[in-house]
């Protein structure tokens, strides 16, 4: 029988006292795809960010439940430890830190042990390659100057260093172009170990064409309204949000 | 979320603030007189026009206001009264290591001098009090016929090379410090490099204070004869005592036609100290200066180094980092003087905030009438890790020609919630995020530094951020 991995129950949370998730409800097994769209404003980024712990959202009522564990006392670097991983919409730069150092940091941290340089060496160059990442891209501080394709790049790339449990996309292909997105989409199946889950949060359809998901849901205003198989997704890009909504 | 909760200075003693128990040869009396800078000049055995010098330096001192600008709340805090002008350490100058006093040694051990020194010094002229306790010059340097040693041997050995340049560039008239400077200054670096010869490897030097109440006043001179060139390093950190110390130091740099001096410092001193220096450097045809100038410590910094290019085709370029945290104020800069033409030169200044703290970047480009084609770029950012700290800007310009191109930015930033959860959402901790964002700031400054200096520098970074977040 396959793990549940996360376990969303009657999520409500808030920001600045206006309530954004209404009750969301989602159960992910290991291994599986889930896709979650959404009209803009339909809290699909607030679900991201709750899950990761931003120090700015309330959660009022409601259970997260990460491989049984209630995860919302704990802080960000908790969950990131526990297996969670946020690939950011809008990933911030970091200047004067050397993208090596920090993945090397980062590895350490989340895994809790150092591995050595030569090894170390070895899985970055291995995953820059899956990702067709020029070699220079070592070298520059982290997402600094980075355009939109490098830096969304910048984030699969430490997701397959990490290798979590359970990845969130958040908005991935937002500001792509058709080639960058291919890569990137191309770059996480690669990366993707099929043991682990992904949850991709999107407005658009075009990315599943890629990764294609074992179950897309539908969040607006705060809840889950809709869900099924990839055919969603589909038909969601042909007649629109509100027309299958409304039905 | 709240905004992260640093301690600096607090924990001092714990971190820095060991200090060896008081054990001189000679304490002056506390306070300044004539008979005390006479004493000084006698202890020293110095000649004649150095004595007269000195004396004369003391009576501008008597009547220069104190400045009238920069944190005058906190300058006119210092007692000079309670100052003690003069101490030596140990009676006599060391050359071997093993014969320096075992209680100094363990000083310098706390502080990763020896290794440093056998690893990388050509030569290390460790400023222990007023006086210099041990130096030595390795032999290669000795046979380039490069002059290192401490300002008084300097004094003694090579009397005509320091009368003829001591106080060109800095007169004990420039200001109300570089006057007392001048008339009870002690120990320091006498650097002289014969033309053409160009020093590899970093000199460096290693200062330190203390004694309670003590001021040091060392003394800096580096000649840098034609197409030479030369590193200078120096580096500080004092022990904390419960009264204020006095450092007013003077700097003064010569490099003549074609040559290049670089002069890094990392100060760090306790923050009751009042940091208080002169530094300026001539730069002749063709000739490179550059002072790469960080300040971490003190109570109040009051630091401009300076190139005053009056050769064509000269540069001058500074790059200077703050610290200031709780209760301290880095007043820092530069000073750009173009007097001749095609001459270059820019400013990098980069500065941090916490806990209340207060930097301030002051700076002057001066081009003068007839220095055509001059280029002049300037940059300050500052970073502000909470509400409650500081930073403003005084650049000054003062351009008397038109054939020129100068650029000035200047950016102010907060340490985001948004960096902080990406980095959070990586593992990392609160702290360890905010260290990491501090380090990235200073990366412009510490990639300059030499391997040992960049490591020390994250060193005491870490050790700033460490504590108290919430």
């Amino acid at each position: 029988m396959k793990q549940e991995i996360l376990k969303i129950q009657n999520l409500h949370a808030e920001i600045e006292g206006k309530e954004i998730l209404k009750g969301v409800n989602l159960v992910i097994h290991s291994g599986e795809i889930h896709a979650i769209m959404g009209p803009n404003g339909s809290g699909k980024s607030t679900l991201s960010n709750v899950l990761m712990g931003h120090p700015h959202y309330k959660i009022t009522q409601g259970e997260i439940l990460f491989k049984g564990e209630n995860l919302i006392s704990l802080k960000p670097e908790e969950r990131a430890k526990k297996g969670l991983f946020l690939a950011f919409q809008y990933p911030t730069s970091v200047p004067g830190v050397n993208m090596v150092s920090y993945l090397r940091t980062i590895l350490k941290n989340v895994k809790g042990s150092d591995i050595p340089v030569r090894e170390f060496r070895k899985l970055l160059e291995e995953k820059m390659g899956l990702l067709e990442m020029d070699k220079s891209f070592a070298q520059r501080y982290l997402n600094d100057g980075f355009s939109g394709g490098e830096k969304k790049r910048s984030e699969i790339l430490q997701m397959a260093l990490l290798n979590p449990e359970l990845a969130v996309l958040d908005e991935t292909d937002s500001g792509l172009d058709i080639d960058a997105l291919r890569t990137v989409c191309e770059g996480i199946k690669k990366t993707f170990q099929s043991e682990n889950s992904l949850l991709i949060i999107t407005h658009y359809q075009r990315m599943l064409n890629y990764i294609k998901p074992d179950f897309v849901h539908v969040l607006a205003e705060g809840k889950m309204v809709k869900s099924g198989g990839p055919e969603l997704a589909l038909e969601l890009e042909e007649k629109g949000y509100d027309l299958v909504l409304t039905h | 979320m709240a905004a992260p909760k640093l301690d600096i200075g607090t924990q001092y003693a714990d971190k820095y603030g060991f200090h060896d128990p008081e054990k001189y040869v000679f304490k002056a009396k506390p306070g300044l007189s004539k008979e005390i800078v006479e004493e000084i000049s006698w202890m020293k055995a110095e000649p004649e026009w150095m004595r007269e010098q000195r004396l004369r330096a003391l009576e501008i001192f008597y009547k220069k206001p104190m400045p009238l600008w920069g944190n005058t709340e906190i300058l006119n805090t210092i007692a000079f009264n309670e100052i003690y002008y003069y101490l030596k350490a140990t009676d006599k100058q060391e050359n071997n290591w093993n014969e320096v006093p075992e209680q100094i040694k363990k000083t310098f051990d706390r502080l990763g001098i020896p290794e440093a020194e056998r690893k990388f010094l050509a030569g290390v002229t460790a400023q222990y009090e007023s006086e210099v306790v041990y130096h030595s010059i390795r032999e290669d340097l000795a046979k380039l016929g490069v002059i290192f040693t401490d300002m008084d041997t300097g004094l003694k050995e090579h009397p005509e090379i320091v009368k003829e340049y001591f106080g060109t560039v800095i007169p004990a008239a420039d200001n109300k410090f570089s006057a007392l400077n001048s008339a009870v200054w002690s120990g320091g670096s006498f650097i002289w490099v014969p033309p053409g010869v160009k020093v590899e490897i970093p000199l460096q030097a290693y200062f330190r204070i203390n004694a309670e109440k003590m001021g040091q006043f060392e003394r800096t001179l580096i000649i840098c004869e034609e197409g030479a060139s030369v590193h200078y390093i120096e580096g500080c950190t004092a022990p904390i005592y419960s009264n204020n110390s006095l450092h007013s130091a003077v700097v003064e740099l010569i490099a003549k036609k074609g040559s290049k001096i670089r002069y890094t410092t990392i100060q760090n001193w306790s923050t009751n100290v009042y940091n208080l220096v002169t530094k300026r450097a001539l730069a002749h045809e063709q000739a490179v200066v550059e002072w790469i100038d960080g300040n971490l410590g003190s109570k109040l910094t009051m630091k401009y180094p300076s190139v005053y290019m009056v050769g064509p085709g000269a540069h001058g370029e500074v790059l200077s980092v703050a610290f200031a945290g709780k209760g301290q104020h880095q007043d820092a800069g530069a000073k750009m003087v173009h007097l001749a033409p095609h001459t270059s030169s820019t400013i990098l200044s980069k500065s941090i905030s916490k806990d209340g703290g207060r930097t301030s970047y002051r700076g002057l480009v001066k081009v003068a009438k007839g220095a055509e084609n001059v280029k002049c770029n300037v940059r300050c950012d500052a970073l502000l890790l909470d509400e409650e700290s500081r930073s403003d800007t005084y650049p000054l310009m003062q351009i008397d020609e038109k054939k020129v191109q100068i650029g000035h930015e200047a950016t102010v930033s907060k340490v985001g919630d948004e960096q902080l959860f990406y980095l959070r959402s990586r593992g990392l901790t609160e702290q360890e995020a905010t260290t990491l964002i501090v380090k990235g700031f200073f990366e412009p400054f510490a990639k300059v530094l030499p391997m040992e200096y960049a490591v020390e520098l994250n060193r005491l970074i870490a050790l700033e951020m460490e504590g108290s977040l919430g």
